[in-house]
């Protein structure tokens, strides 16, 4: 019984990470679009831990670790970068 | 299916429709500060879930613990990154919709 719900829960959660894709193209702002690269780094995260689990994988633990902290460094980087360039263009 | 594998396959389940909810919030709440609400929530809530359910289905506490610090440290990166994103939409010159009746809830 679970060896057939785990398949189906990464199944589930890659059709959310799909879904999310579409706020990647609507997304009016570049803050929305953001939001989507947030909900690739949780989604993902928790697909790598559950094929972990059916595979019997125990190294996509670790990736899944390393995903997660990777998501904060991130939206620290997303801005900082659009912050300068504001600035600049309040600066001419 | 004993009963270890049908409270994490509950929980599991339960983690999976949370995670429909923020993604539904996502794509369907109105301004950045309500997706920002939805998913920041919903997502880890649906990651502790899931966490959790794995964590009982493996049964060691190895696993355990390297969920749970997955866990924690996706809190964290969730909490900063809400925090920072919301802070560059407000200072881009983006405001909180207000409620009236002409807003548009579903665009």
């Amino acid at each position: 019984m679970i060896d057939v719900v785990l398949p189906l829960i990464v199944l589930f959660l890659i059709i959310n990470l799909i879904a999310g894709m579409g706020r990647v193209f609507r997304g009016p702002t570049p803050a929305d679009r953001m939001l989507a690269a947030l909900l690739f780094s949780t989604t993902t995260v928790a697909a790598l831990l559950v094929m972990a689990e059916w595979m019997d994988l125990p190294a996509l633990r670790s990736v899944a670790l390393l995903i997660v902290m990777l998501a904060g460094i991130l939206s620290l980087a997303f801005v900082g970068l659009p912050r300068r360039k504001v600035r600049s263009g309040e600066d001419q | 299916m004993s009963v270890a594998e049908t409270l994490a396959l509950i929980f599991l389940l339960a983690g999976c429709g949370f995670y429909l909810a923020g993604t539904i919030g996502l794509l369907r709440f109105p301004d950045v500060y309500c997706r920002l609400h939805a998913l920041a929530k919903a997502d880890n809530t649906g990651l502790c879930l899931i966490c959790a359910g794995l964590a009982i289905l493996s049964g060691d506490w190895q696993v355990t613990a390297l969920l749970a610090l997955v866990w924690l440290v996706g809190l964290l990166a969730s909490t900063v990154s809400a925090h920072l994103i919301a802070r560059h939409a407000y200072t881009a010159g983006q405001r909180p919709i207000t409620i009236s009746k002409e807003t548009k809830w579903l665009d």
